[in-house]
């Protein structure tokens, strides 16, 4: 049943893939990720993954949805002919493509118990985590306890691209406003 | 078993509404389509939860999923209402004291 599932739902993303692909109305384009998003999401969720289908949606449908209509409402809806020819680009996307997948084929089975990243600390975060931290899930123990530092770090990245992009974007679009409208007439 | 039926029903259901999102000639069109293809995510994903048991971790994100479809499909209505999602324009900047 659960195959069926996945077939059924890789077959719709790549459905949704070349529709985006072919669709010039950058407005249809957008529904489209955010339709691949949802099934990418659900896909992750088959998985058992549910942290990253929790991102996926968070990051796939909610921002950059809104973030690709922000664009649209700054250039325009409809996509321009592209001037050159997609042979090059399309032998070269091949070519990678065929490299990712003879690279996994050296990679162990999915889900396979004797692969290396389930024999080194992942069963100790399972055995000990519900009595070291006390958590349920245990990829927030891993995030938030067992590799807090890192977190952290992330955080901070994070938090200081925000700081960045505020101080480049916010701080010259506030003072107009409260000044007296004439200024902004002229 | 049911719940099986219902797997394939909702998965069908999603396959429809794609067409009608790649095929549909309007705007319009493909906003509800979106829009049904993120309840019928939502209702998946709640299924799916029974099916394989574990249904309060699954529902948790299926609400989470109808939050953030009901976000974006604001955010596509107002594009396509007015053009852009709130960029200052010149009459709301004269209409402010």
């Amino acid at each position: 049943m659960i195959e069926l599932v996945n077939f059924v739902l890789l077959g719709l993303l790549a459905v949704t893939a070349l529709a985006a692909i072919r669709l010039h109305d950058l407005f249809a384009v957008t529904m489209m990720f955010g339709i691949y998003s949802l099934l990418a999401a659900v896909v992750f969720v088959v998985l058992d993954a549910v942290d990253v289908a929790f991102t996926e949606a968070a990051v796939g449908v909610g921002i950059s949805t809104i973030l690709m209509l922000a664009t649209i409402g700054l250039v325009g809806r409809q996509e321009r002919r592209p001037s050159h020819r997609p042979l090059l680009p399309l032998a070269v996307v091949i070519v990678t493509g065929a490299a990712l997948v003879y690279g996994t084929l050296d990679m162990p089975g999915f889900g396979d118990p004797d692969a290396p990243v389930q024999r080194h600390v992942a069963p100790r975060y399972l055995e000990q985590s519900p009595e070291e931290i006390g958590i349920p899930n245990v990829v927030t123990v891993v995030l938030a306890s067992y590799r807090g530092y890192d977190t952290l770090g992330e955080l901070t990245v994070i938090f200081t691209a925000g700081v960045g992009i505020l101080a480049l974007l916010g701080l010259r679009r506030r003072r107009p406003s409260t000044q007296p409208t004439e200024q902004e007439k002229t | 078993m049911t719940l099986n039926i219902a797997v394939l029903a909702l998965l069908a259901t999603m396959g429809l509404a794609l067409i009608r999102a790649v095929k549909g000639p309007t705007v319009y069109d493909r906003i509800l389509a979106s829009n049904a293809f993120s309840t019928k995510t939502v209702l998946l994903i709640s299924v799916l939860g029974f099916v394989t048991g574990e249904a309060e971790l699954y529902l948790d994100i299926a609400l989470m999923y109808a939050l953030i479809g009901f976000i974006s499909t604001v955010a596509v209505l107002k594009v396509s209402e007015f053009g852009d999602l709130g960029q200052p324009r010149p009459d709301s900047l004269e209409e402010s004291p």
